[in-house]
């Protein structure tokens, strides 16, 4: 699925990687677990976190997933934002919770990257 | 004993959790410049971030050092701090003695130590408490796990 598209459902705002929303991904890792996502995820996933400091990014980076996506609203500092855009990673944020994000991104047919 | 090819060691400031994770980066970008294979990268980074993290978050000053020979590469983070008193307690997975600021995070679910055992070939891990803590860990270039 596009990231457009992911971008669409979930009426994200694009805070880095406007250019970039044409990559394809399959696959998603959601956890609040900074380790859990460490252990576990896929590189090439999408990651969903509500936790925002900069470790996110730092780890996003380090497990090669494709894209973060911040739930509940939430918003990184400029500092989290400089990193991610240092390493090409798309940010976006929505405004909608961990659960009805997973499942509206289950329904269009991602899968687990976990 | 091997050759040592290459050797780098990064000093790793406790309580500096902006820059947490960046000398993990640093190593990334060495290993994968070096052309190792992307899965014995992914082992190493994960061993060295989660130790970095550790250093950050328990203890005072520490260092990463990065080596690679011929057959493996090694990892070894040693800090200054308060030690570990039980080992055996340490590495089990969710135990945790992670502050709450630490779990605001993200961290702190009792996974690291196992984290770094689980993706290292061999680990070894020597504390004294009030002295500080150092861990060992190689992953195998030959090691595909």
């Amino acid at each position: 699925m596009r990231l457009s598209a992911i971008r669409d459902i979930l009426q994200c705002e694009v805070l880095v990687g406007e250019d970039s929303l044409s990559m394809e991904v399959e696959t998603v890792v959601a956890s609040d677990g900074m380790s859990e996502i460490l252990a576990f995820a896929h590189p090439g996933a999408l990651m969903i976190t509500g936790l925002t400091h900069i470790q996110s990014i730092r780890i996003a980076d380090i497990v090669n997933v494709r894209a973060v996506i911040y739930v509940r609203g939430k918003r990184p500092d400029q500092k989290a934002i400089d990193l991610a855009r240092q390493h090409n990673l798309p940010v976006l944020t929505t405004r909608l919770g961990m659960f009805d994000t997973c499942g509206i991104l289950h329904a269009a047919g991602l899968k687990a990257g976990i | 004993m091997a050759q040592e090819l290459l050797r780098k060691t990064y000093r790793v400031h406790g309580g500096d959790f902006d820059k947490a994770g960046e000398k993990a980066a640093e190593i990334k970008q060495v290993l994968r410049d070096l052309g190792l294979d992307p899965s014995l990268v992914h082992r190493s980074v994960i061993v060295a971030f989660e130790a970095e993290m550790n250093v950050v978050m328990y203890a005072f000053e520490g260092t990463v050092t990065l080596a690679l020979t011929e057959e493996e590469i090694k990892l070894e983070i040693a800090d200054e701090g308060p030690g570990i008193e039980d080992i055996e307690l340490a590495l089990t997975e969710g135990f945790s003695t992670a502050t709450d600021e630490m779990r605001e995070m993200g961290f702190g679910f009792g996974m690291g130590l196992p984290n770094i055992r689980k993706n290292a070939d061999e680990f070894r891990l020597v504390s004294e408490v009030g002295v500080g803590t150092t861990v060992f860990a190689t992953v195998r270039l030959d090691s595909n796990a």
